[in-house]
């Protein structure tokens, strides 16, 4: 039994952690609610732009003038696979889980003999994929040095997938996020940003377009990728401080069952030890 | 009274109004125009300029927008701007990163000549815009 001292060190150390894991969890619950309320306020830019875009993008689907953004290099060779995960890690399952869903559908590509180019936006998904994929790393957009995500960090994003695209760098890019759909749960996703997908139904209504509609449609579809890429942001970092509060808040419970075993640990072998010298004494009074 | 049509101006970091309008000064991209009630839909691409809501009681908000777009349609008129301020709050900071980013965007564009005209267009657009505020 371990002696009474290296116990006493031991529910110290656990009841300094979980003071830790207690702070943390109570960060992250404030986080959370900014990144909810941000998530929010970008709402109404996201629907609006998705409608206007489905608007156009069905209207020009079919015809032979439409942007490559939207038609596509006419192959699916070359994959550009993004992924976008937290700069920091102890928030459970978070990262390994956009990971795991980038791991599987990179396989699927490789396997299918399809190129593959990843381009890491969060260090811990590009630690995660270096050892077995990196080779295929094109590049990596470092957010640590965001303190409020900006809708410039998304467009910045975009514009650098933009301009491989038009280089013709690949045919295919599809972003891997945190899709947040409430504290406990937030569920891996993966999208297609480009070709930008087209809807399949119109609103029907008809309207002017000034400038021309394949003016107004280049001019849209890299906004909208910035869009939808800003979307993503924000949702992975609503996710992200999701994760780490019940990450944090099972941490925390899981250190105070810890403390009270060991105190309960403790306290037997002080009983133990104080019995003992009574045995010596009364052993000792009764030799005498 | 004349009649009135949804507003709505909204960024991609958050939405800054929606109301009832009377009227809307929209900087378009090749020209400005004022969008009223029942006005025909339209969607027209925007630059850097100044919107002018006017509301119901004739209260007039002026904002500073950059890039986006504008849809009219028959419930009313929205406006997708890239980046959007009240014209009170477009601090000198805030105009001179407007300047900065076009600035930039013209000194990348070297070989397209499209391109290079459309980013010194934009760049006329913001000048013009801070001779205005100032």
């Amino acid at each position: 039994m371990a002696n009474l001292k290296d116990l006493k060190n031991r529910i110290a150390s656990v009841k300094s952690t979980r003071k830790i894991t207690k702070a943390m969890q109570m960060v992250s619950a404030a986080k959370l609610r900014r990144a909810q309320e941000a998530a929010e306020a970008a709402r109404p830019y996201a629907e609006r732009m998705e409608d206007v875009m489905s608007n156009l993008t069905a209207a020009n689907k079919g015809s032979p003038s439409a942007p490559k953004l939207l038609a596509g290099t006419g192959s699916d060779q070359v994959h550009l696979v993004v992924v976008a995960t937290s700069e920091r890690g102890l928030c459970g399952g978070f990262n390994t889980n956009i990971v795991k869903l980038a791991r599987t559908e990179i396989e699927k590509l490789i396997a299918a003999g399809k190129t593959v180019k990843i381009l890491t936006v969060g260090k811990k998904g590009r630690e995660q994929l270096r050892r077995e994929y990196g080779q295929y790393f094109v590049d990596h957009v470092d957010m640590s040095e965001v303190k409020k995500l900006g809708f410039e960090h998304a467009k910045g994003i975009a514009q650098n997938i933009l301009a491989r695209f038009e280089a013709g760098e690949f045919d295919v890019a599809t972003l891997y996020y945190s899709a947040f759909k409430s504290v406990i749960s937030q569920v891996p996703t993966a999208q297609q940003i480009v070709p930008v997908e087209a809807a399949e139904e119109t609103s029907g209504a008809s309207y002017d377009y000034e400038p021309s509609e394949e003016g107004i449609l280049t001019d849209l579809l890299p906004r909208a990728i910035s869009t939808q890429v800003f979307k993503a942001l924000l949702e992975n970092g609503a996710s992200e401080q999701g994760a780490r509060m019940s990450a944090m808040d099972n941490a925390t419970r899981n250190a105070g069952e810890m403390i009270d075993k060991l105190t309960v640990t403790f306290n037997r072998s002080r009983q133990a030890a104080i019995t003992n010298e009574l045995i010596e004494i009364i052993s000792g009074a009764e030799a005498l | 009274m004349a009649d009135v049509m949804k507003f709505e101006l909204v960024s991609p970091e958050r939405k800054l109004a929606s109301i009832e309008a009377t009227m809307v000064q929209i900087p378009g991209s090749e020209g400005d125009f004022t969008a009223m009630a029942n006005h025909t839909p339209n969607v027209s691409t925007l630059r850097p300029g100044i919107l002018r809501a006017v509301a119901q009681n004739g209260d007039i908000t002026e904002y500073v927008v950059f890039g986006g777009f504008a849809e009219i349609s028959e419930t009313g008129t929205t406006v997708l701007a890239e980046s959007a301020v009240l014209k009170a709050e477009a601090t000198s900071e805030f105009l001179d990163g407007a300047l900065k980013e076009a600035e930039a965007r013209l000194e990348a564009q070297t070989d397209n000549a499209i391109e290079k005209a459309s980013a010194e267009l934009a760049l006329n657009d913001v000048k013009s815009l801070l001779v205005q505020l100032s």
